[in-house]
């Protein structure tokens, strides 16, 4: 028999990107905190939101519409643009 | 117009007929190709093709063959010696006046079945896009598939480009066709990429329509795989086959449906997880992120039996007519018995159906999951006998899974898990599930007041919906 296989795989090259550079201060940052959606991650988000406005820094919240499927790309990308860093919070 | 002979020395009918191919090499434009000896048939300018290429692209399956070419298109073929045939095909009369009238040939050498599958994948080969992966003369196949996490854990078939060829004839489309883009990784997965994993997964090529359709019904937003994948639950695509390619492909909708010894039921399954590993790189520990997972995510495929069965087949739920082929996905944890031996009235076999559903995931957690309900068929029986339709079962399963808000909420019987009620809703009935959250199928051994229950995964748009699709090719 052959000794050649065919690739099941996708065979997709994984693109090593370097990670966005690390913001060395909280003042006058905007942070995104993104809900995603599981019962009580509020509750670890709105502890988080206060100690980082203590720290000078402007928050915004965001929410998946449901845990069960990625983040929708609008709003992937409405993070990127208008916030500095964001924290995810799994939950449960 | 031109004429196009195939001829090997080996076969006597061949030997026979070269005066009839001289007579025809003189009176149209002619062409010969010999199989084995290059030189035969002498004077004739014979055109080596004992590498077998002319003929196979020619589809010859016994020699002589001559066909009629016009226009670079083929017209018309004889095989054999037949005086008659040769002259209507030709246009010449009186060809070889000494031949007897007629004499069968030799099978053709590219149709010989100890080199066609080496012959295909010389000349399809090009059919296939997916990189070769060239094993080292020492290296175990198996265990270089294992190496390379190509296997969910089990021994696979090696997909070699001959495996694969032969499995894309199990349909019409196209190798390159796009099937799906499958999660997580979000890969358009062609034809050929699912025929790889179902030759790995030990499929039929007939099983492969179902395999497409399967890997079809999972890679959407509706079933959405990617949160199947990723939940840790333990729950994973359970796909049931309804309509008359069950019975084609010897599906077992009978004893032991739900387990194994059965090749279509266990590979059509399997094939549909490698694609959703290797393809869309949803392997356990990755993305897959299940506490436990089941042994069903192996892959588990069953057939309804929809002889035996008091109703409608479950694909007709979903708006496929009775009799045509359609496989129906379900986001589902590993089944469980409901034993009843006793009840002979449905009212009592619906509280015990009823008992066992409301304990899906937990008794106190309402509203939040479907589930799968496939009643065996000494259970379905009592309905049958009864009159009881499925919607009617259904709404009865419904109503008698449902409880008190009193008894669900959370503390309630010293149990901290629970709905979060308010203390008015204690009377209120809250049912186990929503409407459409329960899928009744009929399968199982003749034998044994059994049926068996499914606990699907967060129910609806917010998680995963059950999806049904027809088979087409």
């Amino acid at each position: 028999m052959s000794r050649i296989l065919l690739d099941p795989t996708s065979e997709r090259r994984l693109a090593i990107r370097p990670r966005a550079a690390r913001i060395d201060s909280l003042e006058g940052r905007t942070i995104g905190l993104l809900d995603i959606s599981k019962p009580r991650g509020s509750v670890f988000l709105d502890r988080v939101e206060a100690r980082l406005s203590e720290r000078g820094a402007a928050v915004l919240r965001f929410a998946k519409p449901t845990f069960t499927k990625p983040a929708p790309v609008d709003l992937r990308h409405e993070i990127a643009t208008r916030c500095d860093a964001v924290i995810e919070a799994l939950a449960d | 117009m031109k004429l196009v002979a195939f001829v090997k020395r080996d076969c006597p009918t061949c030997v026979l007929v070269v005066p009839a191919l001289a007579q025809l090499a003189k009176a149209a434009e002619f062409v010969v190709y010999t199989q084995d000896d290059p030189s035969f048939p002498a004077g004739l300018e014979p055109r080596d093709d004992s590498a077998l290429e002319h003929s196979w692209r020619a589809k010859i399956e016994a020699v002589p063959t001559l066909l009629r070419v016009e226009g670079g298109q083929e017209t018309g073929r004889v095989f054999g010696w037949h005086r008659g045939e040769w002259e209507a095909l030709s246009g010449v009369s009186g060809l070889a006046p000494g031949l007897p009238a007629e004499r069968p040939g030799c099978g053709s050498l590219s149709v010989d079945p100890d080199r066609e599958l080496e012959l295909r994948v010389r000349f399809e080969g090009e059919l296939l896009r997916a990189r070769r992966v060239e094993l080292a003369d020492a290296e175990d196949e198996h265990e270089a598939i294992f190496a390379r996490g190509w296997s969910d854990g089990l021994p696979v078939v090696p997909p070699t480009e001959a495996r694969v060829l032969a499995m894309l004839d199990g349909t019409k489309r196209a190798p390159d066709e796009i099937v799906a883009t499958v999660p997580p990784d979000l890969v358009p997965c062609s034809v050929e990429k699912v025929a790889i994993n179902a030759v790995m997964a030990g499929c039929k090529p007939e099983y492969l329509p179902v395999v497409l359709a399967a890997v079809e019904a999972v890679c959407n937003d509706t079933f959405n795989i990617h949160g199947v994948l990723a939940t840790t639950m333990g729950v994973g695509p359970i796909v049931v086959v309804n309509g008359p390619l069950r019975r084609a492909l010897g599906m077992n909708s009978g004893i032991n449906a739900l387990g194994q010894g059965n090749r279509a039921n266990s590979t059509i399954g399997r094939a549909l997880q490698l694609v959703v590993r290797n393809v869309g790189g949803g392997r356990p520990g990755e993305v897959d992120r299940a506490t436990y997972g089941n042994p069903g995510k192996l892959g588990l495929a069953f057939a309804e039996d929809e002889e035996h069965s008091p109703w409608a087949p479950l694909a007709t739920d979903f708006g496929v007519a009775r009799g045509r082929n359609a496989v129906t996905v379900f986001a589902g944890e590993g089944p469980r018995t409901v034993v009843d031996q006793l009840s002979r009235e449905p009212e009592s076999l619906a509280r015990s159906l009823a008992a066992g559903l409301r304990a899906v995931h937990h008794p106190k957690l309402m509203l939040a999951f479907d589930a799968m309900l496939v009643i065996g068929p000494e259970h379905a029986r009592v309905f049958r006998e009864a009159g009881w339709t499925k919607p009617q079962l259904v709404a009865r399963l419904i109503e008698l899974s449902s409880a008190p808000g009193g008894e669900v909420t959370r503390g309630a019987g010293g149990i901290a898990e629970g709905l979060p009620l308010p203390p008015a809703a204690k009377d209120a009935p809250i049912p186990k599930f929503r409407t459409g959250a329960l899928h009744v199928v009929h399968a199982g051994g003749g034998a044994g007041l059994f049926s068996v229950i499914i606990g699907g995964w967060v129910r609806g748009a917010e998680g995963s919906q059950i999806v049904c699709r027809e088979i087409t090719a």
